[in-house]
């Protein structure tokens, strides 16, 4: 029913703008990768691999980018831990209050991501609340250092950010899972446990794979809570970029890194996208 | 040649100018073929039914004249003026959708009076015409009222008004009285075919209810996957089915499948005479045309004896099942309270046995 | 107790409920703690707090940097807001009615800042205006939340468009509107709430935006910028008033959607449908 003039007017604008603002700078960043600087510091436009032989032989790179996968890890499973039983409360047992918890949990992701992680820091400080409530309690003696400006307080913020990110999809799942599926069960003889794990998990494995990639892509490319709370110890890959980018002043090593990174990042959402489709039945 | 032909191309009532005209209208999506070849000459003032199953194509055929869907070939002309090249908004068409498609955020005034808006028309018309269109369907009453907070049946009537405000040539409803309940139905069946006499206005009339295409049509177009069966008045189509698919369509029958030779026609155990050519003959005999046998036995008439298979009750007459010698089942309406049957000797007279063609296995 | 039943015949276990309430806490912990320390006379050092003072807020509404960055931070959500719509809805229309080569890439493409690391759209657009001579400022961090928020209302228009009925479109067509007069009188009004919705979150979005933000800033700073910046100088508790300010507008931009959901009997949720579509479409 809508004439060629319709489609072509909705379709071109957008592919226009879309190509030039996301699909080139995306390119352009693959091409960075390829070039060099000199010791001018100015931007070699010859193509080589150098950037990622240095990527490959220089053991902090891929050390970090470890470190820092080693660390999204830990937020996804955090995360799941917290989020899935949680999304499992709110569907199944909440009743009434659903909608309203349901907005209870989404609003923190109101709240400035910054603000938070910079709340952590009062939080964790050597006189921050913990601290002073551990002493309070007589449970140590000295402040617990190890708190703040630790690859502990980089997870532990991380997880509080996207704790809501990955409770969302699993919460999804479990709205679509039709209720008489559960009756039926018990109606068969299996008791709530057996129903759980034989009907209700596996009916909401993509919700986890969806929720798990939120929490594992998003704490893979973070940078500010590192910076803000990690210290040394818990710098992580997407730091090394920004100095690379900026006082390192070595742009294409930063682009081969970052596309490094998009790899990876990519690589995942294809692969969650094929788990997603296995396990959904509808 | 299509098995319609014959039937398909009698022109509609002479008296009347051809208002529309679909010529060989052919529409595919894709590799899946919805209409062949529709030819179908609609005439001004009358009101005209496209019949047929879900998938016979009948709404994409209104569709196409409406200007949603482009035919794949093929022409439509109103006048001397080609209509496919138009869109939707060119055509003095209006449409009456199956799920009414009023516009939720707009109250029923101002649904009603959409058209003659974006037509520019002067304030104080406009004003006008809504409110005698809202009299006509008589839903003044609910004027500022938004479309979710009216009934199903006056849905119906705000869209059939805010298509009508606007004074088309011609008024598509597809399938309108699906959604409502069956007594409202009736009512609105009555209602609809003396609104069209009232106001004059073509209509084509979508459905697959072959009772409510009887009722109200002037001529039925029976489609069946994609190609028209026969276009023809409901008496006519009803009393002279051009083929088995239509007469099995329309009203229950019994298919006489016999042959003929030397002027005598066999058919199971019965035969007749019939001056028809040899070879294989296909007949249809309404169930209302068999009676249980009388004392006296005409000339001419045919008669059985069989057994009843089941007698169902339909109010004032009752549909029996009655299986015949060498497997024949006929199928007889008889008056109720004739109380219940084992064994009965039909009888029909061979001028109501219509003679049809058999519709060839498609899809 | 009974709403705890009203669902599952089996009772609910006793962990389950504490474990939902330990979540709860720990997603509220900071928040509180932010709220109260904005009230701290001592600062941002010490529990618990005392000496209860309205002093931040002072020194706060005295900050003339602050307030520009406000303003800055005004701007680009508004700028940013009409960007990804004006490219955003077409989009949506464009991908639910129109058929065209790449079409398939094109959802991924506009969908993918929505999912990829902020540093990864920045740095990329950092390139694109360097390569082109741009200077950074205002604009660019304009264009860079513009472009990496069409996402969102591509995906909630789209969202909106599944669920209108294509013969109201058809309808208006039909009673002689032309496609322009029925995108304005019947597909804007019927996908009102999904595009008034998709504005709020780009507008929050933006307003909080920094990955992006970060790289394309030029001499004048967004108000996460200007708190990351005094973040990183040490200790400044005039940020937990300004934070506090935010989260109570956050608060009131939230009820007040909420509301206007309530009153259309068409409510979308806005979150979950770019959480469901998302996670469908992205990738």
């Amino acid at each position: 029913m809508f004439s060629r003039a319709y489609k072509t007017v909705v379709t071109v604008p957008p592919l226009v703008w879309v190509t030039v603002f996301l699909l080139l700078p995306y390119l352009l960043m693959f091409c960075y990768s390829f070039w060099s600087v000199s010791p001018e510091q100015a931007i070699v436009h010859s193509w080589n691999l150098e950037n990622y032989k240095e990527l490959i032989q220089k053991t902090v790179y891929w050390q970090t980018l470890l470190r820092s996968m080693g660390i999204a890890v830990r937020v996804m499973i955090f995360s799941l831990l917290l989020g899935y039983p949680l999304a499992y409360f709110l569907s199944f047992c909440a009743g009434k209050r659903k909608d309203l918890l349901y907005q209870v949990v989404i609003i923190p992701l109101w709240v400035s991501y910054l603000v938070r992680a910079y709340a952590w820091k009062t939080i964790l400080g050597s006189d921050g609340v913990l601290n002073t409530l551990l002493q309070y309690g007589h449970l140590t003696r000295h402040p617990l250092d190890f708190l703040l400006y630790s690859p502990f307080a980089v997870v532990l913020t991380l997880t509080h950010i996207y704790t809501p990110f990955t409770f969302l999809p699993i919460y999804a799942a479990l709205e679509h899972i039709p209720r008489n599926l559960v009756e039926a069960s018990h109606d068969l003889g299996a008791t709530p446990a057996q129903t759980f794990w034989k009907v209700v998990f596996p009916l909401s494995i993509p919700g986890v794979i969806a929720g798990a990639t939120f929490a594992f892509v998003l704490s893979l490319g973070d940078f500010l809570a590192p910076l803000l709370l990690g210290g040394p110890s818990g710098i992580m890959i997407s730091n090394i970029v920004v100095s690379l980018f900026g006082a390192a002043y070595n742009w294409p090593l930063g682009a081969a890194i970052s596309l490094a990174m998009l790899v990876i990042v990519v690589g995942l959402l294809f692969l969650s996208e094929r788990l997603e489709k296995k396990w959904s039945f509808s | 040649m299509s098995p319609a032909s014959e039937s398909q191309s009698a022109p509609p009532d002479p008296s009347r100018p051809a208002l529309l005209s679909v010529r060989n209208v052919a529409k595919a999506f894709g590799r899946n073929t919805v209409l062949r070849n529709v030819s179908l000459e609609i005439a001004e003032g009358e009101f005209l039914t496209i019949l047929g199953e879900s998938g016979s194509g009948k709404t994409t055929l209104l569709r196409i004249i409406a200007g949603f869907e482009s035919a794949t070939s093929g022409e439509l002309w109103m006048g001397a003026e080609r209509l496919d090249h138009q869109p939707p908004y060119r055509r003095r068409v209006n449409t009456v959708f199956q799920s009414y498609a009023l516009f939720p955020h707009l109250t029923v005034e101002e649904n009603i009076g959409y058209g003659l808006r974006i037509a520019r028309r002067p304030a104080a018309e406009i004003a006008q015409r809504v409110s005698d269109a809202l009299d006509k369907v008589k839903m003044s009453a609910h004027a500022k009222a938004k479309p979710s907070k009216i009934s199903g049946g006056q849905q119906q009537r705000v869209a059939l008004a805010r298509a009508l405000v606007n004074r088309p040539r011609l008024l598509l409803l597809d399938e309108p009285l699906s959604a409502l309940d069956a007594n409202l139905r009736r009512q609105m069946q009555v209602e609809l075919k003396s609104l069209q006499r009232e106001v004059g206005i073509t209509f084509v009339f979508v459905t697959h209810d072959q009772e409510e295409a009887m009722v109200m049509s002037d001529r039925i177009a029976l489609l069946r996957s994609g190609e028209l069966e026969q276009v023809a008045s409901p008496r006519e189509i009803y009393s002279r089915p051009a083929t088995s698919y239509v007469a099995q369509f329309v009203g229950h029958t019994n298919l006489l499948k016999g042959q003929a030779q030397a002027g005598i026609v066999r058919c199971a155990s019965l035969t007749w005479p019939a001056s028809l050519p040899n070879g294989p003959v296909l007949f249809s005999l309404r169930p209302e045309h068999v009676r249980l046998a009388g004392k006296d036995k005409a000339t001419g008439i045919v008669r059985t004896r069989g057994r009843v298979l089941n007698q169902a009750f339909h109010g004032a007459t009752e549909l029996i099942r009655v299986e015949c010698a060498d497997g024949l089942v006929l199928i007889a309406r008889i008056p109720s309270g004739t109380g219940s049957h084992n064994e009965v000797e039909l009888e029909f007279s061979p001028a109501d046995a219509a003679l049809i063609r058999d519709s060839p296995e498609r899809d | 107790m009974e709403f705890l039943l009203s669902t599952d015949p089996a009772n609910v276990p006793r962990w389950l409920m504490l474990h939902a309430i330990a979540v709860f806490s720990f997603l509220y912990l900071p928040i509180a703690v932010l709220i109260l320390y904005s009230f701290n006379g001592q600062g941002v050092g010490g529990f618990p707090p005392h000496h209860l003072t309205l002093n931040w807020y002072r020194i706060l509404f005295a900050d003339g940097p602050i307030w520009d960055s406000v303003l800055n931070s005004l701007q680009v959500a508004f700028a940013a807001m009409a960007i990804s719509l004006i490219f955003g809805v077409p989009a949506a229309l464009a991908l639910d009615r129109a058929h065209f080569p790449g079409k398939a890439f094109f959802r991924r493409l506009v969908l993918l800042p929505l999912i990829l690391p902020g540093i990864i759209t920045g740095l990329s657009l950092l390139m694109l205006f360097n390569i082109t001579g741009t200077k950074l400022s205002l604009i660019t961090i304009m264009l860079g939340h513009g472009t990496a928020l069409i996402s969102v209302a591509t995906t909630e228009v789209f969202a909106g468009l599944q669920k209108l009925d294509r013969a109201q479109e058809e309808a208006s067509l039909d009673l002689g509107a032309n496609y322009w007069q029925t995108f304005w009188r019947i597909t804007v009004p019927n996908l009102k709430l999904s595009i008034i919705g998709a504005a709020l979150l780009i507008f929050t979005l933006s307003m909080d935006e920094i990955a992006v933000s970060f790289f394309l800033i030029g001499r004048d700073n967004t108000l996460p910028l200007e708190i990351w910046g005094r973040l990183r100088r040490g200790i400044t508790p005039e940020i937990n008033a300004v934070s506090t300010i935010i989260f109570a507008f956050s608060l009131i931009t939230i009820v007040l959607w909420y509301s206007l959901r309530r009153r259309s009997a068409l409510g979308t949720d806005v979150g979950m449908e770019l959480v469901e579509s998302s996670n469908r479409d992205a990738n």
